[in-house]
């Protein structure tokens, strides 16, 4: 079994609002707003790197779960726009965290990198113990801040958010996962090593649209549990109408829905976790299940649902 | 089977505007049709002509005019 212990984030200091970003690529304030349904973001410092985001998000989640680094068996870290091809951030962010010799493993998918380093961790615990999962992007660094990679780059901010999942305690329980990859669409969300960020939008939103509302359905129907008794449905924070859009298609009302999207842009496969920290602190005590999900390049996509342990045991 | 007139019905159903595309006019370089009114029109098709588009044929391109998606339909005969 595996359990949540608990969430963290980190959001550099730096607001990029809509009044800033609209002369940058060459476009209107009201415009940003109205295409994007995000009113602000936030850009890391120059001298800030994937890791040092991760790092203090990892840091972040271990204080609120009550942990310190070395009950730590395991490090999965989730990024797409680490700045070198190997290694990634997850080695840097062990070592910043003081946990030398425990394996670091990085997830480079991008936006549903998080909620597969869930899905994995829920499986590795029974085996290492105490998994962290972070997901650290600064997504700033990979698109085109100008008028040409305007209609991209509008859509993205910097963060790192992270997840203690562990194999004894915790306050819910993680009772299945299911992941999907599709390839044949690889070519629609891409980042290369010499070039920005490249995003198919409406192929990629036309599949989301589809295939989000379709895994979260088989997570549920798999376990016994309807739409209507979940308690909050954690997504990874691409678009507001995209969120919108799965509610509507699942019949579940917008407000179970966590969004974020609005302050912090998409911060790929950081969003889902910054936005479960900030859902975590403000919700407390859990009474109904969770379901996490995430869509992204590969094509990746798949849900978690976790239950509060009072429910598995009144069950 | 000429669908263009159902297809134009459903388009403009979609863009919820009397809109009157050419039938080789990209519905969506042209501004008629946005992103997630993508997943609006392939939905209302599916409905309107009991078909299921699988994942496979989910590429914007085939859903880009009334041309193309009167061939699509066709090929789904």
């Amino acid at each position: 079994m595996a359990y949540l212990r608990g969430f963290g984030c980190y959001l550099p200091s730096r607001v990029i609002t809509n009044a800033e970003l609209a002369p940058m690529v060459g476009a209107e304030e009201a415009w940003l707003l109205q295409m994007t349904g995000i009113a602000e973001r936030r850009f890391a410092a120059p001298h800030q790197t994937v890791a040092e985001l991760g790092l203090f998000a990892a840091k972040d989640c271990l204080e609120r779960a009550g942990m310190a680094a070395q009950q730590i068996g395991f490090l999965l870290v989730a990024s797409g726009s680490s700045e070198r091809r190997f290694p990634g951030p997850a080695s840097s962010i062990g070592a910043a965290l003081g946990i030398p010799g425990t394996p670091a493993i990085d997830v480079p998918m991008a936006s549903a990198g998080s909620l597969a380093a869930i899905a994995m961790a829920s499986h590795l615990a029974a085996a290492y113990g105490n998994v962290l999962v972070v997901g650290a992007e600064i997504m700033s660094r990979v698109v085109q801040v100008s008028p040409n990679g305007r209609d991209t780059a509008v859509l993205f901010g910097d963060g790192a958010g992270a997840c203690v999942v562990g194999a004894e305690s915790g306050f819910a329980e993680i009772v299945d996962s299911v992941l999907h990859t599709d390839g044949d669409y690889a070519e629609s969300l891409q980042l290369n090593l010499d070039s920005p960020l490249y995003m198919d939008g409406r192929s990629i939103i036309l599949h989301a649209t589809r295939k989000l509302p379709r895994v979260i359905v088989e997570v549920l129907e798999r376990n016994g549990c309807k739409a209507e008794q979940v308690g909050a449905f954690l997504l990874h924070q691409a678009n507001l109408n995209l969120i919108l859009r799965v509610a509507q298609s699942l019949g579940v009302a917008e407000s179970k829905f966590y969004c974020n999207v609005q302050r912090y842009g998409n911060t790929s496969s950081a969003s889902m976790l910054i936005a479960a920290a900030e859902w975590h602190r403000e919700a407390g005590k859990i009474a109904a299940p969770i379901v996490f999900a995430a869509f992204g390049a590969g094509l990746n996509w798949g849900a978690v649902l976790a239950k509060p342990i009072e429910a598995r045991i009144t069950e | 089977m000429d669908h263009s007139s159902k297809i134009l019905e459903i388009v403009r159903r979609v863009a919820a505007k009397p809109v009157d595309p050419a039938p080789d006019e990209s519905l969506f370089d042209s501004g008629l049709l946005d992103s997630f009114s993508l997943t609006d029109l392939v939905s209302a098709l599916e409905a309107e002509f009991s078909i299921h588009v699988p994942d496979a044929d989910l590429t914007p391109r085939k859903f880009d005019s009334i041309d193309r998606i009167q061939a699509y339909l066709e090929s789904r005969r």
